[in-house]
């Protein structure tokens, strides 16, 4: 029988030195679980963009972990002050990175295309001055 | 080539993982944005980077990289040495640039983790 799991991480807005600690645990959860290693690496890279994203321009968000039987479902929400042109940011190279986010090697425009490619599903919506919603759907 | 076959040839320091030496590595990811890092890096694959953050090496521990290697004679800070005993992934430092290291690999039998980039080409933005 598959085992199943659900839990809630909190992700700071600027906390630049916190940055892949919750993609970290979520691989660790999902491994607990018994993920295959490729399924549970794609999952903690959209995790780990996700939250470069969250600390890089909003105010705070939660990256919420739902395993079923037959899917990883990765709910990532932010309150921030959103995308404008959700098109133009999933653009692979397009970004608004300041030089803070470039030094840590990121700030490429390269997270929401790369999330994009890990998912089977994916989903974002965002409201400007209100924040942005991922759903990542990927098959177990 | 086992890790320490790379220490030798690149004449590199052992920051951590000075026990793991008898890793055999036989693919790369050479990279200073770590996003590509997590795009194209495989498992089992050595990380050569010229960044020294700690990113580097939960940004390893997420693709199983098999350890880091710091270039340019850069030695990382100790909150980056210090996730990496915690998360048990060695890390070297060489002096060779980049591409000296990553000529210097490949012609001892390192290969790429990838090729090329296959897809349609990505036309960056200003």
């Amino acid at each position: 029988m598959t085992q199943e799991c659900e839990c809630s991480f909190p992700v700071e807005g600027e906390r630049f030195d916190q940055a892949g600690k919750v993609s970290v645990e979520v691989k660790k959860a999902l491994r607990k679980v018994g993920v295959p290693d490729d399924i549970l690496r794609r999952a903690a890279i959209a995790t780990y963009e996700s939250e470069v994203n969250i600390i890089s321009y909003a105010v705070h968000g939660t990256v919420n972990l739902q395993v079923t039987g037959d899917h990883i479902v990765l709910d990532i929400q932010d309150i921030g002050p959103g995308i404008d042109n959700i098109e133009q940011a999933m653009e692979q190279g397009y970004s608004t990175a300041n030089d803070r986010i470039r030094e840590m090697g990121f700030g490429a425009g390269m997270g929401l295309f790369n999330i994009k490619n890990c998912s089977d599903t994916f989903e974002i919506s965002s409201e400007q001055g209100k924040g942005t919603h991922l759903r990542i759907l990927i098959n177990r | 080539m086992t890790l320490r076959e790379i220490a030798d040839l690149l004449d590199a320091k052992v920051l951590v993982g000075g026990d793991h030496l008898d890793i055999e590595v036989k693919t790369a990811f050479s990279a200073d944005l770590m996003s590509d890092v997590l795009a194209f890096a495989k498992p089992g694959s050595i990380m050569i980077t010229g960044l020294t953050n700690p990113q580097i090496v939960r940004i390893a521990s997420i693709v199983d990289n098999s350890a880091i290697l710091v270039v340019r004679g850069k030695i990382p800070p100790e909150e980056t040495l210090a996730l990496a005993e915690e998360l048990d992934i060695p890390v070297l430092s060489t002096r060779y640039i980049l591409f000296e290291t990553s000529g210097r690999l490949y012609a001892n039998g390192i290969v790429g983790c990838v090729r090329k980039i296959e897809g349609p080409e990505s036309v960056v933005p200003l």
